[in-house]
Formats: structure tokens, C-alpha cells, sequence
């Protein structure tokens, strides 16, 4: 029962946000695509002038750059698989009638509220150091030689942190899901014989659809973003095996204070960004409706 | 979904369960008991667990030596100040679009979202250049806009949730009592919406309270708040251990604590609905 009264009146309450998003994002990318394609260096200021596609070929000219799409999408991919499979492993065995399942939860979500600054530290100092970290002294105590996690698998450790961050989350949506399974139809199932994995297969798998599609879309706009973690622990080393699209850029901008190429970077950030929403759209997209 | 199981499984699930808990939590802990450590403890070999010498004294010397309560006051000020101004003006936005919905709403809602995939870098070059022309550089009220306008689109999709729950009757029996706009949303809508609100309120908290990109690149000192006082706090050759966790323990305990009394309606809050 809406008036025409009450519908500009609804117009007007939406404009300031859709006026203040719409400023937040063509500003800064028109500022954005304008320098990155300009010569501009902090570093020699005398010199500006157009350069043509000359920042962006930097970027597929450099070996770095085809390892920093790949970290990029590596540390996406393997965090959404890690989270989303661990996710529903715990969530199966949390929703089983065990005891104390609120203090369960409490323990399961802390790593969400965790800062990935602190993470990051928590990480590389307490546990992967390969002096004074636990996962050393449990090595040593076994015989062995010190794992230099940051060092030689600088990716996988970056991916085990913020898939330890993640997990929280991942977690409680599906277990969430799981509890709104109605245990009728899954005893149906078993009376007619169902093993537990075709009950899993057949059953509660397709009930989680709609939790996986959430968990999915939510950490990737997340994950696609990820800086403080690898600024905390690596800074995109040794060299630049753990350096993605937005360590590169930042590193282009701060420590080359190269602005043309950090903003061509950041063009080339939003492209993937698109491409990757797009598949996401489209493969999940139609989980979401109803 | 749960289903009665004989008391060996139950017992058996029970510990499985607590195990795994422990697992994901146990980083944490560690955490905690190491900023209770002397330095020499803390880095220990092999690691002390109750032989360990216990001191309170890493919490002074944070407290003491580094400017950490500038830092706890910038990190609230910031998380707190970006999520107030975020609230006034996403709740007329999701007020509207949950009762007075148009052809658009949903894509407009999509579009919205959509914002927060473009990733920060992006835009990292241009507000650095704005921010300097404009002053903001290294100040509060800059941090306040940027977290604001990150995180606006989850404000709205997130009330924008909880108004759709509400029936929307009782607004027709308010308005038929001849209730006005604004007193429609004051005295109707707002008891109603309250804890929806709340929830909101206290995950764009968290959120701005743990942002680790903008606080790095637009703040030095002044207004630095805590994920750029930690990611900046190094430890060389582990001689500081104990200290970075008790600074690392304050500067997660206050969210943390939050956090626990509210994780139920959080994730509920995050699934934007989608999940029930």
C-alpha cells in the first residue's frame, strides 16, 4: 500500500546512500584509470605527460606479475576450499547432540573476531618462527628439522592463516543450515537403507547448497582483498613468491612510488575483481534466489 | 538436525568435538598465556606450559612504554564513529527498501554489494592523493568517512534483512491511526527494529575495529588505531614475545569479549538472511 507520497519519500531515504556509493566508487576509479595512464613518479617529479598502455604492459611484461595472479587466486581458491570442506566436517560433528554446545561455539568462533594484524603475528612468531615458534619445538622434540614455514612455503602458510581466520565463519553458517535439517527425513533415509554417505550425498549436501553459496560469495569479496596477513608476515617474500595483485600494487605505489603503475595495477585489480564475480554470479547465482 | 545417539558414541562425538573446538581456539590461548610469560619463558625450549614463570608485568610495560591507550582510544573512535554515521544513513535506505520496495530494489541491493567487490587498492592511489589536498591525511574524522563507506553496503543489506521481517501490518494499522512518516519510523518501527539494529551495529564494529588496509595506509602516528600499531610491531629474534602477545591480547580482548556475547545474531546478521 504505497502512495505516491510515501514513494519519493522512499526515494529520498535511499538517494544519500546510493548518491555517497556512487561518489566512493566512479571517483576514485576515474582518478584511477586517468593516472594509469600517466607517467607519474613521486621520485622525479619534473617529468609527467601521457604514456599510452605503457604501465599496464609493465605489468604483463613482469614475471612477477603472472606469480602474483596466481598467488592471488591460489590464496582465494585455497582458503574457499579449505574453509568450506573443514567448514562442514566440523559443522557435522558440532551439530551431533554432544555436550556443552554453546561453550563449543564460543571456541570455534574466536579466530573470526581475531585482527588480521594479530593473526598474522600470533602466526609467525608463536607457532611458524623456526627458533622459538611451537611448530619448531614439536619438530624438535620428534627428531626433526624445523619446518621454515614463511620461508619455503610461503603461500600454503599465508593460505593456513587466513583459512584459520575463516574457518569461524564457514563453520557456524553451515552449522547454522544444518539445524534447520529436519532429522525425519534423514531417519526415513537410513529405514530405507541410506548409508551414511549416500544420506550425506543425498540429503544434507543439498540442503547446504544455499550455506555454501553464502559462505562462497561473502569470503571472496573478503579474500580477493587480502593485505594485512601478508604484510604482517612476509611482505610478499622471499622475493615475490607470496605477493599478490594487491601486495604488488601497494608495493608499487609505496615503496617504488610509481603512482602510474600502481593505478594500471589497480585497474587490472578491478578486471579480475569483475571476471571473478561474473563466474561467481553465474554459477551461483540462481542458489541465492528464492 | 539432532538425533539421540547411544552414550559410547555420544561420549566419543562429545570428546571429537571438544578436541577440534580446542584446536581452532588453542592460537589464541597460546596467545594469552605467552603475555603472561617472562620473556625468557616465553620463548622456552621445549615451551613451558605450567612450569612457566607468570608475571603481569608484560601488561604494564605495554601500557607504560608504547602509546597503546592513544591507540585503543583512536581504534575505538574510528570503529564506533564510522559505524554510527554508517546507521544514520543506511536506516532510512533499508528502511525504505523493505517497505516501500520498487521494480529495482533488489538490483539496486546487488549494485550496492557489488561496491565492496572492487578491491581497495584500487582506490588506494587516488584517497591517498584526496586525502592529502584535503587534510585528512593521518586524522580520525578521514578513517571515520573511508570505514563508513566500506562498509555501508553490508549496513544496509544487513538491516535491510532484519526491516523485511518485520509484518508489515502493523505499519498499515500505524498509518490508518494517522501515524506520520517520521513518527511511523520513531514510535512504530524502531522499538521493532532495535535488535536488528543492534546486531548490525556490533559486526560493523568488529569489522571496523579489525581493518588492516586503510588503517595502514592512511594513518602514521596521530591517528594510527591498533591493527596498524600491531602490524607494525616487530619482533626480533623472539625478544618480545610475551610483549607482543599482551599488546596483541588488548587489542583483541575488547572485540573478542563483544563478539561472544553476540556471535548467534552475528551469523545470522552475515548470511544477509540467505541462511535460517
Amino acid at each position: 500500500m504505497s502512495t505516491q507520497s510515501s514513494r519519493l519519500a522512499a526515494r529520498m531515504m535511499v538517494a544519500p546512500s546510493v548518491v555517497l556509493l556512487l561518489i566512493w566508487m566512479i571517483v576514485p576509479l576515474a582518478m584511477t584509470l586517468y593516472y594509469s595512464f600517466r607517467f607519474y613518479r613521486l621520485l622525479s617529479p619534473d617529468r609527467t605527460g601521457w604514456t599510452g598502455f605503457t604501465n599496464y604492459l609493465w605489468f604483463f611484461n613482469s614475471p612477477d606479475f603472472w606469480l602474483a595472479l596466481f598467488n592471488t587466486l591460489a590464496l582465494v581458491g585455497g582458503v574457499l576450499v579449505i574453509t568450506v570442506v573443514l567448514g562442514i566436517l566440523i559443522a557435522l560433528l558440532i551439530d551431533q547432540p554432544v555436550k556443552g554446545q554453546g561453550a563449543l561455539r564460543i571456541l570455534v568462533i574466536a579466530p573470526f573476531f581475531v585482527m588480521p594484524p594479530v593473526a598474522a603475528s600470533i602466526w609467525e612468531n608463536l607457532f611458524m618462527h623456526p627458533q622459538n615458534g611451537l611448530f619448531s619445538a614439536i619438530a624438535r622434540g620428534f627428531g626433526a628439522q624445523p619446518i621454515l614455514f614463511l620461508e619455503q612455503y610461503p603461500m600454503w602458510s599465508v593460505i593456513g592463516i587466513v583459512s584459520w581466520e575463516w574457518l569461524p565463519f564457514a563453520t557456524l553458517i553451515l552449522l547454522t543450515a544444518l539445524q534447520s535439517l529436519s532429522s525425519e527425513q534423514l531417519e526415513a533415509a537410513e529405514m530405507d537403507g541410506a548409508g551414511p554417505f549416500a544420506r550425506f550425498r543425498y540429503i544434507i549436501l543439498p540442503h547446504l547448497t544455499r550455506a555454501i553459496t553464502v559462505v562462497i560469495l561473502i569470503q571472496t569479496i573478503f579474500l580477493l582483498g587480502i593485505f594485512g596477513e601478508i604484510f604482517t608476515t612476509t611482505q610478499g617474500g622471499p622475493g615475490s613468491a607470496s605477493t599478490t595483485l594487491p601486495y604488488m600494487i601497494f608495493k608499487q605505489a609505496i615503496a617504488a612510488k610509481d603512482i602510474g603503475r600502481a593505478a594500471a595495477g589497480g585497474i587490472i585489480a578491478v578486471i579480475l575483481a569483475n571476471i571473478v564475480a561474473y563466474f561467481l554470479m553465474r554459477g551461483l547465482g540462481r542458489n541465492l534466489d528464492a | 538436525m539432532a538425533r539421540a545417539l547411544s552414550p559410547r558414541r555420544l561420549w566419543l562425538t562429545t570428546a571429537a568435538a571438544w578436541f577440534v573446538a580446542l584446536l581452532i581456539f588453542f592460537p589464541v590461548l597460546w596467545m594469552i598465556l605467552t603475555s603472561f610469560k617472562t620473556e625468557p619463558s616465553a620463548v622456552a625450549m621445549p615451551p613451558q606450559f605450567l612450569s612457566a614463570d607468570w608475571t603481569l608485568e608484560n601488561y604494564a610495560e605495554v601500557w607504560a612504554r608504547s602509546d597503546y591507550p592513544r591507540f585503543f582510544w583512536n581504534s575505538v573512535v574510528i570503529a564506533v564513529g564510522s559505524t554510527l554515521l554508517g546507521l544514520v544513513i543506511a536506516i532510512p535506505s533499508a528502511w525504505a527498501m523493505a517497505f516501500v520496495p520498487g521494480r529495482k530494489t533488489k538490483d539496486l541491493l546487488m549494485w550496492m554489494l557489488s561496491t565492496k567487490m572492487m578491491p581497495a587498492v584500487a582506490v588506494m592511489i587516488p584517497l591517498y592523493l584526496i586525502f592529502q589536498r584535503l587534510g585528512l591525511m593521518d586524522t580520525k574524522i578521514g578513517l571515520v568517512l573511508v570505514l563508513m563507506l566500506m562498509n555501508l553496503p553490508i549496513i544496509i543489506w544487513m538491516l535491510y534483512t532484519y526491516f523485511k521481517e518485520i509484518p508489515g501490518e502493523i505499519l498499515e494499522a500505524s498509518r490508518m491511526d494517522g501515524a506520520t512518516l517520521w513518527g511511523e519510523i520513531i514510535h512504530v518501527l524502531t522499538p521493532m527494529a532495535l535488535p536488528g539494529i543492534a546486531s548490525t551495529m556490533l559486526l560493523n564494529i568488529i569489522l571496523a575495529w579489525n581493518e588492516a588496509f586503510w588503517t595502514i595506509v592512511l594513518t602514521t602516528t596521530r591517528a594510527a588505531p591498533l591493527s596498524a600499531f600491531i602490524a607494525s610491531f616487530s619482533a626480533p629474534q623472539g625478544l618480545f614475545y610475551a610483549k607482543l602477545s599482551a599488546a596483541s591480547a588488548m587489542a583483541i580482548l575488547p572485540i573478542l569479549i563483544l563478539g561472544w556475547f553476540s556471535q548467534k545474531q552475528l551469523v545470522r546478521g552475515l548470511t544477509f538472511g540467505a541462511v535460517k
